[in-house]
């Protein structure tokens, strides 16, 4: 099982509902995101293009933050979900210095804190995460790409797409369809 | 003119605008863990190469300053943690891949080596100093009778600990300035360069002290050539490596790398030894307290630039 996620940043219309679905269901303290929306414009004026991406963390299958927990906190659950248990967190920071997304932060309760697919709160229960289940444009696909009839595996068949920084050689499971 | 323009919802603290989740406290450490490292290696090597009596400074007296500055350094290390009631965790796995890691567990061998290593030579502190209990005085005649193999330890795990210092920044790539395993020996050096200043401080023996400002000029010029390899490493490398080395070469760091560590912290105190060993009369403080000065702006330096380079996407 490899659970994965596709952002489709030709629907995607930067409107956050995907982060404040997340800090709800994910009671994420004020002020922080675990998820968020990039808009990047590109090329020579007039002729500019405007790319949005909703971004997370990319539970790599190399993961830097994994390799260089001191204690194993930082662990690969099911389906290669890259998560944090904070009873063995001891708040060092060096998997958010690890991390070329700077995609965790720290929580204001000492542990570090980052996307977790939603994989014991909705994933294990049949439900998409949080952020895939409101998006209004239904930009985001999530599923098992072992499996090739989930809705992420059927995409990446049909669609050219990109991940995030390839060359740190973290091998991201985060796809954006370009 | 082609431009990307990347705005980003995202503004977690200490993680945004630049990465600022490391503060004083691991600089701190890691000069001193690196300082500890290098007056232990000496210790250790002139004892196993039987010059114990030549270089009694180095060998007796300094290592008195490394328990302080380890402890100093765990509670640095220790302020800095986030989730602090949960520090034991480090203790309960062995995790090779992680240089934080073994760097506790290094520090939790070299640490109690270092109270060994005063104990042995308390005497020379307290000549009147009496152990009180006969196991102690067992005890200390046990560990007398094997203190080259005391030393060989030492001397192994002292390294360990000095490039450690430097492994524990290489390790990241996310950070294209600290992703060079020059980092590594670069640090271990200065480390080596700085204990090797202490003792000139402490040491009232003017043979001992030539001795420790030629170890010293000999480790500053290794740094030298390290550093050179660093740049040039890096602007032969990728753009986010060019980026990084820019921060140094016109970027926000120019002036505290190139006026405090390269020209104040290495080059002008070599000269200053250098004329002492030529004969010349100099103060003995200023080389050391320079070179000190510099090993410790460096480490400072390098933890905060590192957080300024990043992958860009």
């Amino acid at each position: 099982m490899r659970y994965a996620m596709a952002v489709d940043t030709k629907k995607c219309v930067g409107c956050s509902d995907c982060v404040v679905a997340c800090q709800t269901e994910n009671n994420v303290p004020i002020g922080f995101c675990r998820d968020w929306v990039v808009e990047v414009t590109d090329g020579t004026y007039p002729q500019l293009e405007i790319e949005i991406r909703s971004e997370r963390c990319n539970h790599c299958e190399n993961s830097p933050c994994v390799r260089c927990c001191p204690t194993g906190a930082s662990h690969y659950a099911e389906g290669g979900v890259v998560l944090v248990t904070p009873n063995k967190c001891i708040g060092c920071g060096a998997c958010i210095a690890s991390c070329p997304y700077d995609a965790r932060y720290p929580h204001p309760d000492g542990y570090v804190d980052k996307c977790t697919f939603c994989l014991h709160n909705r994933v294990e229960k049949g439900l998409d995460p949080a952020c895939v289940s409101v998006c209004p444009t239904k930009c985001m696909y999530f599923g098992d790409l072992d499996d090739p009839n989930s809705p992420v595996s059927k995409v990446l068949k049909t669609r050219k797409f990109k991940t995030l920084i390839p060359e740190a050689g973290t091998n991201p499971q985060l796809y954006f369809l370009i | 003119m082609r431009e990307e323009l990347i705005v980003s919802g995202r503004m977690n603290h200490l993680i945004d605008p630049q990465l600022n989740i490391w503060h004083w406290q691991i600089p701190l450490y890691l000069f001193l863990g690196g300082l500890a490292a290098g007056i232990l290696f000496f210790a250790a090597l002139f004892t196993i190469l039987g010059k114990e009596k030549e270089y009694p400074t180095a060998v007796r007296i300094a290592p008195f300053l490394v328990p302080f500055l380890l402890i100093l350094g765990l509670l640095a290390l220790f302020i800095d943690l986030n989730h602090k009631l949960y520090f034991w965790r480090l203790y309960t796995i062995i995790r090779l891949q992680s240089p934080m890691g073994w760097g506790a567990w290094t520090l939790m061998i070299i640490t109690p080596l270092s109270f060994v290593w005063c104990a042995l030579n308390i005497k020379t502190i307290f000549p009147n100093w009496n152990w009180k209990y006969n196991w102690l005085i067992d005890l200390e005649a046990f560990l007398r009778k094997h203190v080259i193999v005391i030393s060989w330890i030492i001397l192994i795990y002292s390294l360990i600990l000095g490039v450690y210092t430097g492994i524990l920044f290489s390790a990241f790539n996310a950070r294209p300035l600290w992703n060079t395993s020059i980092l590594g020996p670069l640090f271990l050096t200065s480390g080596l360069s700085t204990a090797a200043a202490v003792v000139i401080m402490m040491s009232k023996n003017i043979h001992e002290r030539h001795k420790f400002a030629r170890i010293d000029l000999m480790l500053i010029g290794i740094e030298l050539f390290l550093i050179v390899h660093m740049f040039m490493g890096f602007l032969a490398s990728a753009q986010v490596q060019i980026d990084a080395a820019s921060l140094f070469l016109g970027g926000p760091y120019t002036t505290p790398f190139w006026l405090f560590v390269v020209t104040l912290g290495l080059a002008f105190p070599a000269l200053l030894e250098f004329l002492e060993i030529k004969g010349f009369k100099m103060p003995v403080f200023i080389a050391p307290a320079l070179v000190l000065m510099g090993g410790l702006i460096f480490r400072f330096v390098i933890a905060y630039a590192g957080q300024a380079s990043r992958w860009l996407y």
